[in-house]
């Protein structure tokens, strides 16, 4: 059913549909709403979750790994710092192959504080065996949970899920949903059903010790699922598009006018509806520009982008996060992408935009266009404000 | 039992290890329909290096400071599954993983009223990785963090209370029992799990590579700590001191000589009357001395 709501209502609506045994979760804006509906749906028996009101995100993590491992479907949702204090709950996760479904309300990470979104904080837990999926929309947003826990659930992945959303900007925006109905989710979403548990009827130990002859086979494991799962999100794409009638290629990347393009964006989440508006822009005046948006950033789908952008002769790769010291964290995969590759753009030039909630403008979506030129640029920032670097080193 | 056991011979736990014996009591005493969640720490790795495990029940590990946390999620499904009046949830750490870096968690569990026992094994320092100092790290231990020397004779600050911290959440049971008095253990842990709520057990669990006693002293030298007042056995109910094992004192200076942790001290008698004013304040407390 269509209704217009609020990204973050929208979230808890399609979360009871995917009825969780289990709910935990701490306070931490932007994620707020999201947690304060679901507990008002338990509250009013529209929900028959257990809801645990935990002292920390450490331990609303260890909450759910808890409750997952007892056999359950759990639900989770953070934001920055919160995804942070989580963080070695959400490695631990990953290493126990627990189908742990959460929602990261994408935030900037102290210091300095600030609440207002870019992509900081997930990205920086890229290496921790969990499938990152980046929600441009809030259609997007709620569809990806259904996913979320369709993928993690699968045998042949046990897997956990971040389902990404760029805070304020997809979470406390209002937008025309269709929220799945209940019958339907059912015939997507099958009940979870556990292959280990912890059940008195049947001891077994879970998280030993491996020591050097045991612990390197289950990173590879892990690795060697998260490659095969590229192949299953093509497959759960064409199930889903059945059930509920959507159009979705693949959950891996979405190509926007990049046929004949001559210059192309790649960027990830909401920034791709703004860049969606310049590349219509320009096409209209007859420039050759479009769109790769990546949708599935763990596992990163390099031979969907090779294929892509191979005869694209200009890339652009716009982040919203940053690797200090470094190249830009998408743009890394990028160029990995294209490396020792006899196809390729000639100039994948890397750009910065966005941090701290800075608003990404029509014209800043200008701007690297302009920028994107013979001459590769890396981590080249947009929308700097020079005045302020001046204050700071005295100048 | 016997030829079922919940905690199985085989594991690696060090000869004389206070420890070994306590969590087999415990699992023992709360019987077959129990899930454990287990801290890092001496236990976790002793009893379930991979491919094996001593646990007869279901066991989980997640982190060092977590399994308070763990259990509540364990407990949380088990009420959605219909299943938690039929099963029991042990949460276990040592003293460092409960009352240091897991009282934030621990105290999350009391707080929310989660039906779960959590059961800290004390031996007061961090064992399984070299015996560093705990929080529950008594005055003038000898560890690696707190070693004694020209100045200074240990551990600079008394035993953390942890069971009193877990009293003033307003939980229905806490009690502290002792590897010395195995009995005790099994009674308490039947008692704790007959009732619902949150239930808290400290363990006094001597360790001979951390104490540095002879392997088989360590029921002697877990005695010899309550028998001195230095740990005395209590049990709170609903917040009021409701039973304590009374003793006829002995002095300090005999646990403090059973152990290598404390040899800095015996020619040093103002530090061994400091540790006796901490034996005498315990036996004022808690009126531990047997009346005549």
């Amino acid at each position: 059913m269509k209704e217009f709501l609020e990204g973050s209502h929208a979230i808890a609506e399609i979360v009871k549909a995917c009825k969780p045994g289990v709910i935990s979760a701490y306070p931490i804006t932007p994620q707020t709403h999201i947690v304060e509906d679901l507990a008002t749906m338990v509250a009013n028996g529209e929900l028959t979750s257990q809801f645990v009101n935990v002292e920390s995100e450490h331990s609303a993590a260890s909450v759910v790994l808890g409750a997952s491992a007892t056999g359950v479907r759990v639900y989770t949702a953070t934001s920055s710092q919160g995804l942070f204090y989580m963080q070695e709950v959400v490695f631990n996760i990953a290493g126990m192959r627990l189908p742990v479904v959460m929602t990261c309300a994408n935030r900037a990470v102290s210091a300095p504080i600030n609440i207002w979104n870019d992509q900081q904080d997930s990205i920086s837990l890229r290496d921790s065996g969990w499938f990152q999926i980046y929600a441009e929309d809030n259609q997007e947003a709620v569809d990806f949970h259904l996913i979320a826990y369709r993928l993690a659930e699968d045998k042949r992945v046990m897997l956990p899920v971040m389902v990404c959303m760029d805070g304020f900007i997809l979470t406390h925006g209002m937008e025309t949903v269709d929220i799945p109905e209940q019958d339907k989710v059912k015939k997507f979403l099958p009940d979870y059903n556990a292959l280990y548990k912890l059940d008195t009827a049947h001891p077994i130990s879970m998280g030993l010790l491996a020591d050097p002859n045991y612990y390197m086979e289950t990173r590879f494991a892990i690795q060697e699922t998260m490659q095969e799962s590229i192949g299953y999100l093509a497959d759960i794409s064409k199930k889903f598009n059945t059930v509920f009638g959507r159009d979705y290629k693949d959950f891996l990347v979405e190509e926007y006018q990049i046929k004949d393009a001559e210059k192309v964006i790649v960027a990830m989440g909401s920034v791709c509806g703004t860049i969606k508006e310049v590349v219509d822009e320009q096409r209209a005046k007859g420039k050759k520009v479009g769109l790769l948006r990546i949708i599935t950033y763990r596992p990163f789908p390099y031979a969907r982008v090779y294929e892509a952008l191979k005869d694209i002769p200009k890339v652009a790769v716009l982040d919203k996060a940053v690797s200090l010291g470094a190249y830009a964290p998408i743009a890394v995969e990028l160029k990995a992408a294209f490396y020792g590759k006899k196809k390729g753009p000639k100039v994948i030039s890397s750009f910065v935009a966005g941090l701290g909630g800075r608003d990404i403008t029509l014209e800043s979506i200008h701007e690297v266009f302009r920028r994107l030129t013979v001459k590769e640029v890396n981590s080249d920032f947009i929308d700097l404000k020079p005045e302020l670097l001046k204050e700071e080193y005295g100048e | 039992m016997e030829n079922n056991p919940l905690f199985k011979s085989g594991h690696t736990a060090c000869a004389g290890c206070g420890q070994a014996i306590a969590a087999r009591l415990v699992i023992e005493a709360a019987g077959a329909n129990t899930i454990v969640v287990n801290n890092t720490g001496c236990l976790e790795v002793f009893s379930t290096k991979y491919p094996e495990t001593a646990w007869g029940v279901p066991w989980i590990h997640s982190l060092f400071e977590n399994s308070a946390a763990v259990a509540s999620g364990v407990e949380a499904a088990l009420k959605y599954l219909g299943k938690k009046d039929v099963t029991n949830v042990i949460a276990q750490g040592g003293d460092g993983s409960t009352g240091d870096i897991g009282l934030q968690a621990l105290s999350g569990m009391l707080e929310r009223g989660h039906d779960i026992l959590y059961v800290c094994y004390d031996n007061e320092a961090y064992m399984n990785t070299g015996v560093q100092r705990s929080g529950l790290t008594p005055f003038d231990t000898n560890t690696s963090t707190s070693p004694a020397g020209a100045k200074s004779s240990g551990n600079l600050r008394p035993k953390k209370a942890v069971p009193e911290i877990c009293v003033a959440h307003g939980i229905p049971y806490v009690a502290t029992a002792s590897a010395g008095f195995p009995m005790d253990i099994t009674r308490k842990v039947k008692k704790a799990i007959s009732i619902k709520g949150p239930k808290y057990i400290q363990i006094h669990v001597p360790c001979p590579l951390g104490w540095r006693y002879e392997t088989n002293q360590m029921l002697p030298v877990a005695k010899l700590a309550v028998d001195t007042g230095l740990y005395p056995l209590f049990e709170y109910e609903n917040g009021i001191l409701a039973a304590r094992k009374q003793i006829t004192p002995k002095p300090v200076e005999e646990y403090l000589k059973s152990q290598g942790r404390f040899k800095h001290l015996l020619n040093n008698p103002e530090e061994i009357k400091k540790i006796q004013e901490i034996a005498d304040n315990n036996i004022k407390k808690y009126g531990l001395k047997v009346e005549a």
